[in-house]
């Protein structure tokens, strides 16, 4: 029996990047990214606008090249359906400083909210378990997001997985920049790397 | 085998994996494939570099993404079949102008036996060009380290993204049935 959420995605966002500090972000396509950039924008965040399916993979790439930084990455349960077989690359991987959140409010919100595996039963965070991710949770409660803020920050104890039960909903698009080169640089430059 | 018989033009894998340890490759990611074996072991074996087995080839285009952000070459080693499961992520490298490189072992074009490679051997490299990913293909093992080498500086330094084609001809036949 699919299980939807109660918690408003905004204000769960808002609470989990307040004051990101170290962290760096990656988003998946669609609400996430726009969730991410209304909690405050950041020049660790890289938003994607499309590659459904590798926000995941993304973010341990950047893991592994950046250990001693909390990478977050900040995504929905369509996005990471799409990339189901990355849950078992990471887990093999093992990047202790990784965090994959999943927003699940079982639905495809960005085109017309169908109902997603999620929503018709499958449970995201239980794959990440049987795969070996070593920290997984389930996230009902904003005063779980209160706690699980400090979690993700770290750079031990990963990797981690989080679903966070979301209600179903749209709230107004708050849209980040798109160009995907500008955002590229931008998380360079944050890094103190070149950027040509 | 016999050690006197590995003349240079046989290892051609030691000479990629030398031209990428010079171009300071860190991560590489790999599906297993039979053609990459040697250049696969090497790269496990090295503690420098950060290597990871997918569970399909798209999950490595993210990857290279992820790891540039983070200050890190990376390298993607494949199957021309595995192109076909590349497609839609190469968007990524061509939006955000992210260095790609790719070796990708063929299969399909010469002495194939089996017909299900063929047709994915035979779009392989329209395929990328349609994405955007200039192809660089090597017949001869002589011209290996050059290849790559000139691949490896327009990939990491122009932010190309640069598929070097290894054709099938120069790998050898696919021992099907031990004799």
């Amino acid at each position: 029996m699919a299980k939807f959420g109660t918690l408003e995605r905004r204000e769960a966002v808002k609470r989990l990047l307040d004051k990101p500090g170290e962290l760096l972000i990656v988003t998946g396509l669609g609400s996430p990214g726009y969730d991410a950039f209304a909690a405050g924008d950041h020049d660790g965040s890289f938003y994607l606008w499309g590659a459904m399916g590798g926000a995941a993979m993304m973010g341990l790439g950047l893991a592994l090249a950046q250990p001693k930084q909390p990478v977050l990455v900040l995504t929905g349960d369509g996005e990471q359906l799409m990339g189901l077989g990355g849950l078992a690359t990471i887990a093999i991987k093992q990047p202790k400083n990784l965090s994959v959140v999943v927003l699940d409010n079982g639905h495809y919100g960005e085109t017309g909210m169908q109902l997603s595996h999620s929503g018709l039963g499958v449970d995201l965070h239980r794959m990440a378990e049987a795969a070996g991710f070593p920290a997984v949770r389930e996230i009902a409660r904003l005063d779980e997001i209160d706690t699980y803020r400090a979690d993700i920050r770290a750079i031990s104890g990963g990797p981690r997985y989080a679903t966070i039960r979301i209600a179903p909903g749209n709230p107004a698009r708050a849209l980040p920049n798109r160009d995907g080169v500008f955002l590229k640089n931008r998380v360079r430059g944050h890094l103190g790397l070149p950027v040509t | 085998m016999d050690a006197t018989v590995d003349t240079p033009t046989e290892n051609w894998p030691d000479a990629i994996y030398r031209v990428l340890k010079d171009a300071d490759v860190r991560q590489a990611c790999y599906v297993p494939d039979a053609g990459h074996t040697r250049l696969i072991n090497r790269l496990i074996a090295d503690p420098d570099v950060e290597t990871n087995v997918l569970t399909t080839e798209e999950e490595g285009i993210p990857i290279a993404a992820g790891a540039w952000l983070g200050g890190q070459r990376t390298v993607l080693l494949m199957q021309s079949s595995g192109v076909g499961n590349t497609i839609n992520m190469l968007s990524l490298m061509a939006t955000c102008r992210f260095p790609f490189l790719t070796i990708v072992t063929m299969r399909g074009e010469w002495a194939e036996f089996n017909p299900w490679q063929v047709p994915m051997g035979a779009a392989t490299e329209r395929s990328l060009e349609m994405m955007g990913v200039r192809c660089m293909r090597v017949e001869n093992p002589a011209d290996v380290e050059e290849t790559v080498s000139a691949a490896a500086a327009l990939a990491y330094e122009a932010d190309q993204q640069i598929a070097v084609i290894l054709s099938q001809r120069m790998l050898g036949r696919k021992k099907w049935v031990e004799k």
